[in-house]
């Protein structure tokens, strides 16, 4: 397509062809140009405005203390202290949710591969499709009312983790699917030629072939879950103290996003909320950037799943 | 001697195939639990985990259904038309209409909005773009989809709140204010805004949903469009939109089941009070949405109020369900079509 490109801009065929024609290709281009620039604003205010004011909200004591309230000279009652409560909450979450997804998604990732070409697996992948694409918030109110309630587990770190797993799994699976697929026949025909069974070929030989796929996958949905905060909102309650079990209630950065913003009267919260908001949006884009620079070129299907 | 003999051999014959029937019945059975090797319980494991899927989804509506039975049983099919939404005790009277409506309005504007320029950038990048801009600009789009939603909501609140109302809503509410969808001052803080953030929100997965379906548009379509000297974008309009036509059109449903679903950045710039007053009339005034009142009111909710908040998400969850489904087969036909099974 690419000669053809080419052929078509040097050849004869061009001068031949109707001016309005060629204008009308001329709009299209810079339709499309126009189209990928405005999208480009909205990445770049935002990444401008986070970074312009989270910095000015950056101190140690933002980053390692705890949250505080303080009256201000004229009376008022202003926020202070930090947020490493919530910087620690966030890292717990993602934590817990990689132990919990990462082990169930890559085992229904491998039953997808190597035993989903039938009428039942590709209704299983469907769903997986579906699932993954599903209100975050439904998810919340689910292992809410199964967890917290049904359980009585309580609002807690846990229940959080589980609800971003729920969240997780589907990702997961789809993208270890896709790594998989990847590996050529030959090397699972010549791990079965050595006469090992299928499951130690799939686990040692085509997993481990499939490795770095599998670990993108994995790096961006933890990426991804990371910002999640919906389903938090209902699971996880707050938490002014740093992490004391996973049955007890945390804080994370997310939320902690969302309740700043909806305190805005309150003076030092918009600051805060930028601060909080810089600190999300560098663990997730160092995270993401990371992962795509390592793998760039590489791993597209991958890729195109999260 | 003969008859005897023949008897004889009549009955095994008779008894013969049963008992070989039999045998064979305990021999599978016995070969199965001696054979039942360490890869039949990989593939038993592998499979039950796989279904785990299937679990949950059945759990969620099963969950759904159950919370929502009191408010159901309560008013019926009129909690689905109502528009009240009261909770205080013993006047308690709860409504959906509203919050179903705020929410089809802005991931209508939403998808409006983003399927045009998801278009653009999915024909630009697939079909245009000089080859070493390629890479790197589907990159920075697909970033798009790496900022939490939260903090689209914070930008929005604090940022392009004041965009929509100084460019887009004083304008409209200044000279087309005697449309019914534009009444209202222009305060930035309403549906308009919201949809617009939506709208970007869904430039990720739309764009690159609809560039896989046109990169897998086979290369024979352009060549023979080509071939008649028809320019980049006629090839685009005659060879690639018609062609991948169908699974375009899913990638714009699978980005309404994303804006339908979507809960924290609305929350935050939509700006309404639930009430029959959020009915969507105009695009300049504060709305709701189903997933934005689970949001803000789950945490204090009890009894019938609890039961109305499930009510509402299972409304949210039957719309995910059915968008998703139909998104889903939409694409997926583009993809089986190209494969070269179909046609």
């Amino acid at each position: 397509m690419e000669s053809l490109q080419g052929n078509w801009r040097n050849s004869r065929v061009r001068t031949s062809t109707p001016s309005w024609r060629r204008f009308k290709d001329r709009i299209a281009f810079s339709l499309g140009f126009l189209c990928v620039t405005l999208a480009m604003i909205p990445l770049a205010s935002i990444l401008f405005e986070v970074v312009r004011n989270g910095a000015t909200a950056l101190s140690v004591q933002f980053l390692t203390g705890t949250p505080a309230l303080v009256t201000l000279p004229t009376g008022n009652a202003a926020l202070a202290g930090g947020i490493a409560v919530s910087i620690e909450g966030t890292l717990v979450l993602m934590g817990l949710t990689a132990v919990i997804a990462v082990p169930i998604g890559l085992l229904a990732g491998v039953y997808l591969a190597e035993f989903g070409d039938n009428r039942f697996g590709r209704s299983i992948r469907f769903l997986n499709d579906v699932l993954s694409e599903f209100p975050s918030i439904v998810i919340g109110i689910l292992v809410y009312s199964i967890l917290v309630v049904g359980l009585r587990v309580g609002f807690s770190a846990f229940a959080g983790g589980v609800a971003l797993s729920i969240i997780m799994l589907p990702i997961v699976t789809r993208t270890t699917e896709e790594s998989i697929k990847l590996v050529p026949r030959s090397v699972r025909d010549a791990a079965m030629a050595l006469g090992i069974r299928k499951w130690r070929a799939t686990i040692s030989v085509v997993l481990s072939t499939a490795r770095s796929g599998v670990v993108t996958g994995a790096l961006l949905s933890i990426a991804r879950i990371s910002g999640e905060s919906a389903p938090l909102l209902l699971t996880i309650g707050t938490s002014s103290y740093f992490f004391s079990g996973l049955n007890q209630q945390v804080d994370a950065l997310p939320v902690r996003i969302f309740l700043l913003s909806s305190e805005n009267y309150v003076s030092g919260a918009q600051q805060q909320g930028w601060g909080a908001a810089l600190i999300l949006i560098v663990l997730v884009l160092c995270l993401n950037l990371a992962v795509r620079i390592a793998t760039r070129g590489k791993y597209g299907a991958v890729r195109s799943r999260i | 001697m003969g008859i005897p003999r023949f008897s004889i051999l009549a009955t095994t014959e008779e008894a013969a195939p049963a008992k070989r029937a039999e045998d064979k019945v305990s021999d599978t059975f016995f070969q199965k639990l001696k054979g039942f090797s360490s890869d039949d319980l990989f593939e038993f494991l592998a499979t039950s985990i796989g279904s785990l899927v299937l679990v949950i989804l059945i759990v969620t509506s099963v969950v759904l259904t159950r919370g929502s039975l009191a408010v159901f049983g309560k008013f019926g099919f009129g909690f689905l038309t109502g528009t009240d939404w009261n909770t205080s005790l013993g006047s308690e009277s709860y409504g959906a209409l509203p919050y179903i409506l705020g929410t089809l309005v802005t991931a209508g504007i939403a998808i409006s909005v983003g399927i045009l320029i998801s278009l653009g950038i999915a024909i630009f990048l697939s079909e245009m773009a000089p080859s070493f801009l390629r890479s790197p600009l589907s990159q920075v789009i697909e970033l798009l989809a790496a900022v939490p939603s939260v903090i689209y909501g914070f930008w929005g609140l604090f940022v392009f709140r004041f965009w929509v109302r100084d460019y887009l809503e004083t304008p409209l509410s200044t000279y087309l204010g005697w449309i019914p969808a534009f009444h209202g001052t222009a305060t930035g803080y309403d549906i308009l805004t919201a949809g617009l953030v939506l709208s970007i929100m869904i430039i990720p997965t739309v764009s690159s949903v609809s560039k896989e379906t046109m990169m897998a548009v086979p290369s024979s379509q352009r060549e023979a469009a080509y071939s008649i000297g028809a320019t980049r974008w006629e090839v685009v309009k005659l060879g690639v939109l018609r062609y991948g036509r169908s699974g375009i059109f899913g990638a714009a449903i699978l980005g309404l089941g994303r804006a339908v679903g979507e809960t924290m950045a609305v929350t935050m710039v939509i700006g309404g009070t639930p009430g029959p007053y959020v009915l969507p009339t105009s695009l300049l005034k504060g709305g709701v949405t189903l997933s934005s009142l689970i949001a803000t009111e789950f945490g204090d909710a009890t009894g019938l109020h609890l039961s109305a908040l499930f009510g509402l998400g299972i409304v949210l969850f039957l719309f995910a369900l059915v968008i998703n489904i139909f998104a889903r087969l939409m694409v997926w036909r583009v993809f089986k079509v190209t494969g070269g099974i179909v046609e």
